[in-house]
């Protein structure tokens, strides 16, 4: 450690020897071809995804940011650690990039990793403004490889942000083309009785909830690096060699699970942050989620990659090859995935007694605490119904119990769980949390309303935070959806009750009526965005603005401890 | 404390004038439209159909709303009508226009005006109803109309779809009105009016914009009012093919 203290306090010295890099981004209107479909939409140095932005850890980078819209613009560098100014939020961090103008980002990089960039303004992510960004480490890292590919993942819709924010508006359900239908009925009746069947049905109704609300937005192409899956992007290798996958979902809403049939991946990465290894034959990867896998090909032959939709509507696909042209078999997309009265068990005042009247139901979602008035009895006989559908006794304890999402392999093999990811080398020393905050995820899905604690962010008043603290954040899905919960600025420490070693992340999936806690250390000033990163929820209003309290002083202070702590290592 | 960090805090003094800026920088305050509450808007026709009586009548007949405005508050544009195109005259021709908010997890409240200005007498209303989603997936649409002259009405509308596939749907109406008193005028009794029953088979061919559709409609007038109409030398019943398209933009 001392000698690159050292080097940390030579470059303090003499700052014209920091490394320094400068970099030029354009915004731009592009052209995106997804093979199904070819439409306008924003991308970055004439391109989307835009490119792989290369850093290094202990660099000092400015990116100069030209606006070629005819509308304000913004890049948010996500997972990023940086001043507030920097961090690229309309509104939050700074007043946004007018048309015509460049504005430079200028921060120091003090992390390694994978992770990416994108508009922070409208719809332009799911318009196609995004990109990925790879940071070298300053130090080797703990596993080998002898190439890299980004897997950048995105769901490209055939519609425009705007519009499809205000089809699903004017019609909730307007893109879900897996709902249950007469025919599933009578499947169902046949597996499970027809009684059954029928009660299960009205219990559905009752709460006018749907099984198949899994994924809001579909009809999308899954693209990975800009690549449909005709378009089939493929990486090369040479037989034998080690592979890091550089895996991000820059999808607007779509989680995917990704496997490459034939291959086991050796999980060493989530969110930029080195995990202890975990072999997986497939994993789940939230919208703004990173994961870097290696893998390890052996044989001369053609691998695909498959990232098939959670909710089993769409897929993006891809190759691994010993040389162009090559492919292997693409596999069938599993069934659609149904929810379980096990993922509505966050709901408050649900109660299935009482089916009288227009104003059952009301709005006591903003009020009652959690599953206060939900009538289990009733339920009971719902559950085994839907878990006797082939989900095997599968359980993952960040998803509720008997959830239809708990996720499964399709080679009947490891699915990675939250649960799996141990921090490999951790970044802060565990101390207990100065407080608790708790965050109900609320919503209404036949209103398309998303909000946080039953408040959207329009009538929302900030999170304060004091620099210095640890807060304990606790999430309780109350909605049927998952919600990828991004806090900007700080890291997102996943309690999966590894104390020390739990992993630090920048995204936390949060699964329909489940708690999962999050501690983050309050170590950077200024005001930061909070919110569910699928495009459709946070500007319906599961968003907040965080304003961490103090610290220009005690920055000071805590960084001269911090560096006499680290010269003793 | 951990080896990384000690690089963090060595990066943070070398940056320092970075970090001294971080404390200078004000904090702006979100005046983006993402601040603001979300305005949409939207266009829906549940029917636009031709209509085929069995004894030979030819109707045009739609039934659309457009919206404006937030969660809290909507201005809405509701319009139905029957344009007989034999006589080339309205049947009907129904226009409301109303506020709406909301005052449970499903349903909103809506109050406003209704202008009739179909062939023959017109009339304005006053308007006040509920409208959403009830338990099992049913549509409800209920209002109470009062005229300018007092006299009051009601008037149920339901809804059920019924998806054989994702993409064809079977849909089934029931519109019923009833007056609390007679408008002899325009061929009102007291009691049940009448009812229209709908059942329509459509296919989404272009997402939910363009679902083209036939079906069937069973319309019937009751009581006073059925006798108001006999005695004008019309019919208490009909029924009707139809063929026409839901759209949505």
């Amino acid at each position: 450690m001392k000698p690159r203290f050292l080097t940390g306090l030579l470059s303090l010295l003499m700052p014209a020897m920091v490394l320094a890099g400068e970099y030029d981004l354009t915004v731009d209107r592009v052209k995106i071809d997804t093979g199904d479909f070819v439409k306008e939409g924003i991308g970055y140095n004439g391109a989307s995804p835009g490119p792989v932005m290369r850093f290094k850890e202990g660099e000092n980078v400015k990116i100069n940011v030209t606006n070629n819209l005819d509308e304000m613009t913004s890049i948010h560098w996500h997972g990023l650690i940086l001043p507030f100014d920097q961090d690229g939020v309309p509104g939050i961090s700074f007043p946004g990039i007018k048309p015509g103008e460049t504005f430079t980002y200028e921060f120091p990089i003090q992390q390694a990793g994978t992770y990416w960039f994108h508009s922070h303004s409208g719809f332009q992510e799911p318009d196609g403004a995004y990109g990925a960004i790879v940071i070298e480490p300053e130090k080797r890292e703990p596993f080998r490889y002898d190439r890299e590919y980004v897997v950048q993942l995105t769901d490209k819709h055939p519609h425009s942000g705007d519009r499809i924010m205000r089809n699903l508006k004017m019609i909730p359900d307007y893109y879900n083309r897996e709902q249950q239908t007469v025919g599933e009925f009578f499947s169902d009746a046949s597996k499970n009785g027809l009684m059954n069947t029928i009660r299960d049905r009205m219990a559905w109704g009752d709460m006018r909830m749907m099984k198949a609300d899994v994924e809001d937005l579909q009809g999308f192409t899954g693209l990975i690096n800009g690549k449909g899956p005709e378009q089939n992007w493929t990486g090369l290798f040479e037989p034998g060699e080690r592979i890091r996958l550089r895996f991000i979902n820059s999808s607007a809403m779509t989680y995917f699970d990704i496997r490459i049939t034939g291959l086991d991946m050796t999980v060493v990465q989530a969110d930029g942050n080195n995990v202890q290894p975990v072999n997986v034959d497939e994993f789940r990867i939230g919208v703004a989620e990173t994961y870097d896998v290696i893998v390890h090909p052996k044989d001369e032959q053609a691998y695909t990659i498959f990232a098939e939709s959670m909710g089993r509507s769409g897929y993006a696909r891809a190759t691994l090859a010993p040389e162009e042209g090559m492919e292997a078999a693409v596999p069938q997309l599993r069934d659609p995935a149904r929810l379980t009265m096990a993922d509505m068990s966050g709901m408050p005042g649900m109660d299935h007694g009482n089916m009288a009247g227009m104003d059952h139901g009301d709005m006591d979602m903003n009020s009652s605490e959690g599953m206060s008035g939900m009538d289990h009895s009733n339920m009971e006989g719902m559950d085994h119904g839907s878990m006797a559908m082939g989900k095997g006794g599968q359980s993952d304890p960040f998803y509720a119990k008997g959830s239809g999402l708990v996720p499964t392999a399709a080679n009947g093999g490891k699915f990675l769980s939250y649960a799996d990811l141990k921090a490999q080398d951790p970044l802060y020393e565990d101390r207990e949390p100065t407080r608790e905050i708790e965050l109900r995820l609320t919503g209404n899905m036949e209103r398309y309303t998303w909000s946080i604690n039953g408040v959207k962010y329009e009538d929302a008043d900030p999170i304060r935070l004091k620099y210095g603290e640890r807060v304990r954040f606790k999430f309780v899905n109350e909605t049927m959806m998952t919600h990828p919960m991004h806090l900007h600025g700080m890291w997102s420490i996943l309690d999966v009750g590894a104390d020390q070693w739990n992993p630090i992340k920048h995204t936390v999936s949060v699964q329909p009526g489940t708690t999962v806690y999050m501690e983050t250390e309050v170590d950077e000033p200024g005001q930061w965005a909070f919110h569910c990163h699928l495009s459709y929820h946070a500007a319906a209003g599961m968003f907040r603005k965080v304003i961490v309290e103090g610290g220009p002083e005690s920055t000071q202070a805590k960084t001269d401890v911090i560096a006499k702590d680290g010269g003793e290592v | 404390m951990s080896c990384i960090r000690s690089i963090v805090a060595v990066s943070f003094l070398a940056s320092i004038g970075v970090s001294t800026a971080v404390t200078a920088q004000e904090m702006i305050s979100d005046t983006t439209a993402r601040k603001q509450p979300l305005t949409t808007w939207g266009v829906q026709f549940e029917e636009f159909e031709y209509r085929y009586s069995d004894d030979d009548e030819e109707l045009g007949v739609w039934n659309a709303d457009a919206f404006y405005g937030t969660d809290d508050f909507k201005v809405r544009l509701l319009t139905t009508g029957e344009y007989e195109i034999e006589e080339q005259a309205y049947e009907t021709l129904e226009n409301q226009l109303v506020g709406q908010i909301p005052i449970s997890k499903f349903f909103d409240a809506k109050a406003g005006v209704r202008f009739d200005t179909p062939e023959g007498p017109d009339r304005t209303y006053a308007v006040l109803g509920v409208a959403g989603l009830a338990p099992q997936w049913f549509e409800i649409d209920a209002n109470l109309y009062v005229s300018k002259d007092g006299d009051t009405s009601a008037e149920l509308d339901a809804e059920y779809e019924l998806l054989f596939t994702n993409y064809w749907i079977l849909a089934a109406t029931l519109d019923a009105s009833v007056a609390f008193s007679e408008d002899e005028e325009i061929g009102v009794g007291k009691g049940l009016v009448s009812t229209e029953t709908g059942l329509r088979l459509s296919y989404d061919l272009i997402d939910r914009a363009f679902s083209p559709y036939v079906g069937v409609v069973h319309e019937r007038k009751y009581g006073d009012s059925a006798d108001l109409a006999e005695a004008d030398g019309g019919g208490t019943e009909d029924w009707f093919a139809v063929i026409g398209a839901r759209i949505a933009f």
